[in-house]
C-alpha cells in the first residue's frame, strides 16, 4: 500500500543541528546551506534510502545545515518527475534522486516528460545484478544457462522484478548478446525481490536475475548458486565471474544519481556538483555504500549527461525488443 | 529446548527498562496510526528509519515491532465504529463489527477484536518462535499454481459475503475485478484502464475504495433518508464488554482464525486479507446465529477475521526472520532498517544475530500484553463516539474519510476517486447491491490473475500444472467440495427422504 505517497518531512535532528550551527558558529552557518531533496518514490525504497543517506552524510560532513525531504511516489517516478519539472523549476538548492528504473519507466509508461528536461548533477551509486539458480539446479555455470536458453528459451523461466525494470532489461540484453530473440523469453515478473526470491528457493523457476544485494545472503548460505554478475570487473569477496568473463558481453549497473531542476544557474549547478563530489569522496559515504551494497560509480556534470543519453538509447532499444516500448 | 533458552535470553534483552519503554512507545504509536486511515505501519516505520542512526538495533526493532502489532490492533477500531477501515486487513471486520456497533454492541465488538488479537497474536508469535523452520518449508512449496488454486478456494468461500442474491453479489464482484485491473499490468508492464493519467498507473488503493464504498456511500445513504426513518445507531446496550454468551461465541473463532491466519501470513504471497475472507466465510458457515450476519451483526464475524489478521501479521515475520524474505511492505522496510546497521538479513540471521532476533520475538509477546492492556480501557472511550447524534457523527465520518484519504497521497485525484466510489456505494446501497464483494474482487482478482499468468508462463502454457502439483490439486478438490458439497449433500438427503415414496411401480 506504499504507492503514491507524498510526505514532507523536515528532519528534527536537522533542525536541531541548524539551530546549534546558527547560534554557535555564525560564520559556518553561512557556508552550510539548507537544501531540498525530492524523492519521486514512497518512503522506504531504494531512492528514498539514497535521498536520506545523502541528507545524513551531507549533514555529518557539515556541507549542509539541514534538508527537507519530499516524497512523491508512483509509477517508477513518472508521477513525481512532472512535478519536479514544473513546480521546482529554477530552485538552485534542490536535488531529485532518480535512476535507471526511471529511464525505463518513462519509456514504458510513455511519459510526457523525461530526464533530458532536468539538470544532471551526479551519478552516485550502482548495484550490479546477479544471475542465480537454485542450489540443486542442473546449471553449474553461466555457459550451461546460455546453452539451455539457446536450445529453447521457453523452457527456461527466469524470475525477476517488474516487467520493463532493470532485471528484465538485463535478461533482454543477455538474450540479445547470445542471439536469442527477446520475444521468446519466458520472464516471470514479481512485484518485489522477496517474492522472486521465494520462487527461486521453492524451485518454481529455472533462474533469477536481480540486484546482487537481494541474493547475497542466500548465496552465502548455499541456497542459491551465483553464475555471473553484471559488474564491469571481478568484485572482492564474490566468487563468480562477470558476465563478460563468462562469455556474455553485457555490463549493467542499476544506477542511481541526483538531478537539479530545470533552469538553475550555472553557478548553482557548479556549486551543487562540487558539494556532491565532496560528499561522495568522504569516508562516511564510503561506509554507507559498503553497508548497503552500493557500488560507488561517481560521474558528474557533462560526463553524466552523456552517460544518461547513451543509457537511455540502450534501454529504449532493448525495451522495443522486449515489446514494451 | 534450545528454543526455550534462546527465548529466555530474548526476554532478558526485551525486559531491560529502556527496551520496555521503546515497546510502549511503539505500541502506543502503532495503535494511533492504526486508527487513522491512510497512515499505515509501513509508512510510519519508513519515516522513523533515521532513528536507526541514533539507537541500538534491539531498541529500534522493538519499536518497529510494537508499531507493527499496534497498527493491527488499532485498525479494527474505526472499522467497527465508523465503518471506515484503516488497514486493508480490517475491511472484513467492518462487515459485522459496524452492524454490531449500530445495534448497541460496539463495546463487545471492540473487546472481541482486542482479546482475539491478543490470543491470535500470542499464538502467532509462539508459531514464529517454535515452528518457523517447518512453516517456512511449507510456505515455500507454494508456487504460482498453488496460489492460483488457493485463490479459487477463496473465490468459492467468498459466496458467503455475496448477500441474498447471487446475481447482485456477482455483479459487485465483477465491478471489483474491473477496478482492480486499473494500473500497470505487472506481467507486461502495460497500463490498463488508466485513460492516460499517470496518477492511475499504480491502481486504485484498496483502502480508498473501501472507505469510499463503505463510509462515504453509507453517509450519503443516511443523508438521503434522514427524515424517512429514525436514527439507526443505538449507543450501548447491555454490558460494555462481552457477556458470557459472547465469550462463548468468540473463543472458537479466535482459535480458528489464528490457525488460518498464521500459515497464510507466512506464505510469501499470502497476505493478510485472504485469511480474513476465509475466516469470515468459515465462521458464517459454522455459526449457530446465521440470522445475525448482515443484520444486527454476529460476533463470530468479528472475532474470527480479527484473529486471522493478527496471526497473519505474526506469520509475515517467519520468512523475514528465517530467510530474510520481505513479504509485506512493512517487512521490506524493517529489512532495510537491518541494512542501516550493516546487518544483512538472510538465512544466517538467526545464528549471526541471535540476540537481536530473540529479543525481537520476546518483545512481540510483551507488545501483545501491553496492547491488550492499552486497548481494553480505551473501549469505554471509543463507544462514546456512538452517542454523537447521527448528523454530526456522519459529518465527522465524512471529514475523517476525506482527511485520511488526502493523507495517503496528498493527491486530489484520490479524493475524486473517493467521492466517485462514494456515489457508487450510495447507488449500490439504494438498489440493494452488496458493496463488500467489490473490495474482495479488487483484492482477489488481480492476485488470481497474476498467479495464473505466472503459472502459465513457467509451465509454458501447460494447464496440467494445476492438477499435477499435489498441493494445488488438494486445494482444488477442497474448492470443489465447497462448491458442490452442499448441493450433493442436499441431493442425497432429498433422495433418502423421498426415495421410498417414489419408487416406480411401487403402488
Amino acid at each position: 500500500m506504499l504507492n503514491r505517497r507524498r510526505f514532507l518531512m523536515s528532519t528534527a535532528a536537522a533542525g536541531a543541528a541548524g539551530f546549534v550551527a546558527t547560534h554557535l558558529t555564525p560564520a559556518f552557518a553561512q557556508d552550510a546551506p539548507q537544501i531540498q531533496i525530492f524523492v519521486p518514490a514512497a518512503p522506504g525504497g531504494g531512492w528514498d534510502q539514497t535521498g536520506r543517506t545523502i541528507d545524513q552524510v551531507l549533514r555529518s560532513e557539515k556541507l549542509i545545515s539541514g534538508s527537507q525531504i519530499t516524497n512523491v511516489g508512483g509509477a517508477g517516478g513518472t508521477v513525481g518527475l512532472p512535478q519536479f519539472i514544473s513546480q521546482w523549476k529554477g530552485k538552485g538548492n534542490s536535488l531529485m534522486v532518480a535512476g535507471m528504473v526511471m529511464v525505463g519507466a518513462i519509456i514504458a509508461n510513455k511519459s510526457a516528460n523525461n530526464l533530458s528536461e532536468v539538470t544532471p548533477i551526479a551519478r552516485l551509486t550502482g548495484e550490479f545484478e546477479a544471475l542465480v539458480v537454485p542450489a540443486d539446479s542442473p546449471f553449474k555455470t553461466a555457459g550451461d544457462f546460455v546453452a539451455a536458453l539457446k536450445a529453447d528459451p521457453t523452457k527456461v523461466p527466469v524470475a525477476g522484478g517488474s516487467a520493463g525494470g532493470s532485471d528484465h532489461i538485463l535478461f533482454g540484453l543477455i538474450a540479445k548478446t547470445v542471439g536469442v530473440p527477446a520475444t521468446n523469453l519466458s520472464y516471470v515478473p514479481f512485484a518485489g525481490g522477496g517474492e522472486a526470491l521465494s520462487a527461486l528457493l521453492g524451485n518454481q523457476v529455472a533462474a533469477g536475475i536481480s540486484g546482487f544485494g537481494e541474493f547475497s545472503e542466500q548465496i552465502k548460505a548455499g541456497a542459491l548458486r551465483l553464475l555471473a554478475i553484471s559488474a564491469d570487473k571481478r568484485q572482492d569477496g564474490i566468487d563468480a565471474p562477470t558476465m563478460k568473463e563468462a562469455g556474455i558481453d553485457v555490463e549493467l549497473f542499476n544506477w542511481r544519481g541526483v538531478f537539479a531542476p530545470p533552469g538553475v544557474s550555472d553557478a548553482d549547478k557548479a556549486a551543487m556538483v562540487t558539494m556532491i563530489e565532496t560528499m561522495a569522496k568522504s569516508d562516511a559515504w564510503a561506509t554507507e555504500c559498503k553497508n548497503r551494497n552500493w557500488t560507488p560509480i561517481l560521474l558528474t556534470g557533462d560526463d553524466y549527461a552523456k552517460f544518461l543519453a547513451d543509457d537511455t538509447a540502450r534501454i529504449t532499444a532493448i525495451l522495443k525488443d522486449l515489446g514494451l516500448a | 529446548m534450545e528454543t526455550l533458552s534462546h527465548l529466555g535470553h530474548g526476554f532478558s534483552v526485551a525486559f531491560s527498562p529502556m527496551n520496555l519503554l521503546w515497546c510502549l512507545v511503539g505500541t502506543t504509536l502503532g495503535t494511533a496510526i492504526g486508527v487513522l486511515p491512510g497512515l499505515g505501519p509501513a509508512l510510519t516505520i519508513a519515516l522513523l528509519l533515521p532513528i536507526t542512526y541514533q539507537v541500538a538495533p534491539e531498541a529500534s526493532f522493538i519499536l518497529f515491532a510494537g508499531i507493527y502489532y499496534g497498527a493491527m490492533y488499532g485498525g479494527s477500531t474505526t472499522s467497527i465504529l465508523l465503518n471506515t477501515p484503516g488497514e486493508s486487513a480490517t475491511i472484513v471486520t467492518a462487515l459485522e463489527g459496524n452492524r454490531m456497533a449500530r445495534s448497541g454492541r460496539g463495546g463487545a465488538a471492540l473487546a472481541t477484536s482486542a482479546i482475539g488479537s491478543f490470543v491470535a497474536g500470542t499464538i502467532g508469535t509462539l508459531g514464529v518462535a517454535f515452528l518457523a523452520p517447518v512453516v517456512v518449508k511449507f510456505a515455500l512449496a507454494f508456487g504460482p499454481a498453488e496460489y492460483f488454486s488457493l485463490m479459487v478456494l477463496a473465490f468459492i468461500t467468498v459466496s458467503a459475503v455475496l448477500g441474498s442474491s447471487s446475481v447482485r453479489g456477482l455483479t459487485s464482484l465483477f465491478i471489483g475485478f474491473v477496478i482492480g485491473m486499473i494500473g500497470v499490468d505487472l506481467q507486461t508492464g502495460q497500463p490498463r484502464f488508466t485513460f492516460g493519467m499517470n496518477e492511475l498507473l499504480d491502481g486504485v488503493d484498496v483502502i480508498i475504495a473501501a472507505v469510499g464504498l463503505f463510509a462515504v456511500g453509507e453517509t450519503l445513504y443516511m443523508a438521503s433518508r434522514r427524515y424517512a426513518g429514525k436514527d439507526e445507531i443505538v449507543p450501548l446496550k447491555g454490558s460494555l464488554y462481552m457477556t458470557a454468551a459472547e465469550w462463548g461465541r468468540s473463543w472458537k473463532p479466535w482459535l480458528r482464525g489464528a490457525l488460518i491466519g498464521f500459515p497464510i501470513g507466512a506464505m510469501p504471497a499470502g497476505g493478510a486479507e485472504i485469511p480474513t475472507f476465509l475466516s469470515y466465510a468459515i465462521e458464517k458457515k459454522l455459526s449457530k446465529h446465521k440470522e445475525e450476519f448482515g443484520t444486527v451483526g454476529a460476533i463470530e464475524g468479528v472475532a474470527g477475521p480479527e484473529a486471522a489478521n493478527n496471526a497473519s501479521a505474526a506469520g509475515v515475520l517467519v520468512p523475514m526472520l528465517t530467510l530474510g524474505l520481505p513479504t509485506s511492505a512493512t517487512a521490506a522496510i524493517m529489512l532495510s532498517a537491518f541494512q542501516s546497521y550493516g546487518i544483512n538479513p538472510g538465512p544466517l540471521l538467526l545464528t549471526t544475530q541471535a540476540d537481536l532476533v530473540w529479543g525481537l520475538i520476546a518483545s512481540l509477546f510483551i507488545a501483545n500484553v501491553i496492547l491488550v492492556i492499552l486497548n481494553l480501557p480505551l473501549i469505554g472511550l471509543w463507544v462514546r463516539l456512538l452517542k454523537i447524534p447521527a448528523p454530526q457523527l456522519y459529518a465527522g465520518i465524512l471529514v475523517f474519510a476525506t482527511v485520511g484519504t488526502y493523507g495517503i497521497s496528498q493527491s486530489p485525484i484520490d479524493l475524486i476517486i473517493l467521492y466517485l466510489l462514494g456515489a457508487a456505494g450510495f447507488l449500490m446501497r439504494r438498489f440493494d447491491f452488496p458493496t463488500a464483494p467489490v473490495i474482495i474482487g479488487m483484492i482477489l482478482g488481480p492476485l488470481a490473475e497474476t498467479q495464473f499468468r505466472r503459472a502459465m508462463t513457467i509451465s509454458n502454457g501447460d494447464w496440467s500444472v494445476f492438477y499435477t502439483h499435489k498441493l494445488s490439486l488438494v486445494l482444488l478438490i477442497l474448492a470443489f467440495i465447497g462448491l458442490a458439497g452442499p448441493h450433493i449433500w442436499a441431493f442425497i438427503e432429498h433422495r433418502r427422504r423421498r426415495g421410498p415414496e417414489h419408487v416406480p411401480g411401487d403402488a
